[in-house]
């Protein structure tokens, strides 16, 4: 009995990737054809881009404080506070700032996503998108696929920026670090190889929660049941994936640049 | 209304089945619709009329059988024909289904923006919406929110939407459901006034008897999958096959 359940979640497990795959290649298929769906690509730019600004910027900026109030003390128990703004921008640049505002926008964004398709599947708007002649594969899915895609970089760069700013403010009222020296030597410690490997990883972030989002807001049945379901495994499935996208950037990474 | 064999059906369903698993829903359903006629296909809840009538717009995938709207085949249509040959029907969904992000005006919109030109509709798109929405008797409604509307409201708003293309067939799947008796009789004399105002053809699926006695030309009962009666209402509200007799019971 335990071994059929397994096999039968094993086999579901495999089914839905088979048709997130198909979903991905009909994106694709319908990405570069037109009509294209420029007033609905700028309208969901904003709505993912400008209005989640607020909650990435504070989280950058905690984090960033946080992040330096917790590392101070064991640098300076080597004498090396000094290394502070190299270790802390190097960390947030490459890895931390990426993954925690991923993180966050899988949170608020592809749930929204999810919701929102979701809702619009079980009251047949989407239905209704479809009779009226309108392809809302186009209207719906790749519009918000492109605008997770172009906006996650963004969102990252300021996110870091705001990240990096909240860890000046401890360095300066703690260790008494001027802020034009602390970003001296931030820019001092970052490199190409810093910067270019983290914000092309983003824009797969950024695909991998359009992507999840709409895929599982598309695809609800089940009515209000299934819409709080889609909503729920879309950052279910988005953090899983957005880890493993790290893992295979990070490898990639360490191949040209190790 | 009789219809000559001659005159071709400006919508037609022949032995049409579809199953979900070892359910079988339509087990070769048939239908005709011509041109300015009203036509009601009655049935239970879950005989599959919704079914059928989303296997006719390419909704859902039938699994055997022929439909033909306008005398094209819609199984041979790629996606850009389906889209236009869509253009040419109304939908009126159950469950009204306005775009809960867009204002009445968005709403009503949102066909023209593509198919205005294909359609060589001559009107500015604003006269166009306030055309439908004057149909409906809502004007007022025009910056809204359909969460600022009542469902008899929102059903009308959902007509004036299906009409906004002036399309030749509209579909109503169950227009009168979840509705107060008073707000479904307003439904149904607008239905009956668009169809002398415009000479549309309309295939309307409900089990609302009151519905089907007002607006019907000629009627289907949907019985098990497949056509189980035909006739006018008077015909089948007269007939005394026990089916047919639970239909018009009440």
């Amino acid at each position: 009995m335990t071994g059929s359940a397994n096999n039968n979640k094993f086999l579901a497990f495999f089914e839905e990737a088979g048709e997130l795959v198909l979903f991905t290649g009909r994106f694709f298929t319908e990405v570069f054809k037109p009509p294209f769906e420029i007033k609905e690509l700028l309208r969901q730019c904003y709505q993912m881009g400008n209005k989640s600004l607020l909650l990435v910027g504070v989280t950058g900026f905690i984090l960033g404080l946080v992040f330096t109030l917790q590392s101070r003390p064991t640098l300076m128990q080597f004498g090396a506070e000094s290394w502070m703004p190299s270790m802390v921008s190097i960390s947030i640049v490459r890895e931390i700032g990426p993954v925690i505002i991923a993180l966050i926008c899988a949170g608020k964004i592809g749930s929204g996503i999810g919701a929102e398709l979701g809702s619009m599947r079980v009251t047949e708007q989407i239905d209704a998108m479809e009779v009226s002649g309108t392809n809302p594969f186009k209207y719906l899915v790749v519009t918000r696929i492109v605008a997770t895609t172009l906006m996650l970089p963004l969102l990252v760069i300021i996110g870091d920026a705001i990240a990096l700013l909240g860890s000046a403010i401890i360095e300066n009222l703690k260790g008494e670090v001027s802020f034009v020296l602390y970003f001296n030597q931030v820019f001092d410690a970052l490199s190409f190889s810093d910067l270019i490997p983290a914000t092309v990883k983003t824009f797969f972030f950024g695909f991998a929660i359009g992507l999840v989002g709409c895929y599982k807001g598309y695809n609800c049945s089940k009515g209000t049941v299934g819409v709080g379901e889609a909503s729920n495994e879309a950052v279910v499935y988005t953090s899983m994936l957005l880890f493993v996208i790290d893992f295979i950037a990070v490898f990639v990474t360490d191949i040209f640049y190790g | 209304m009789k219809h000559s064999e001659n005159i071709a059906p400006i919508l037609e369903i022949k032995d049409l089945r579809k199953s979900f698993g070892e359910k079988h829903v339509l087990n070769g359903f048939n239908l005709k619709l011509f041109e300015g006629e009203n036509l009601v296909v009655m049935g239970k809840s879950g005989s599959g009329k919704s079914v059928m009538v989303k296997c006719l717009v390419g909704l859902m995938q039938a699994d055997s059988g022929i439909i033909r709207i306008k005398e094209q085949d819609i199984e041979v249509l790629g996606r850009t024909e389906l889209d236009l040959l869509r253009t040419h029907i109304g939908f009126l969904f159950q469950g009204s289904a306005l775009y809960d992000s867009m204002t009445v005006r968005e709403n009503l919109e949102f066909p023209l923006r593509r198919h205005k030109k294909q359609l060589h509709l001559q009107e500015d798109t604003e006269s166009l919406v306030l055309e439908a929405l004057k149909n409906v008797g809502l004007e007022h409604t025009l910056d809204l929110m359909p969460s600022e509307l009542s469902g008899g409201m929102q059903r009308r708003i959902a007509l004036a939407r299906a009409l906004i293309l002036k399309p030749e067939i509209i579909l109503y799947d169950e227009p009168t459901t979840g509705l107060d008796p008073i707000t479904s009789k307003e439904i149904i004399q607008l239905m009956r006034s668009i169809q002398e105002t415009y000479n549309t053809s309309s295939l309307i699926i409900t089990h609302d008897v009151d519905c089907a006695r007002v607006i019907s030309n000629r009627m289907i009962l949907l019985v098990d999958g497949i056509n189980y009666a035909e006739g006018t209402f008077d015909e089948l509200s007269k007939s005394q096959d026990p089916k047919v007799k639970a239909f018009f019971k009440t």
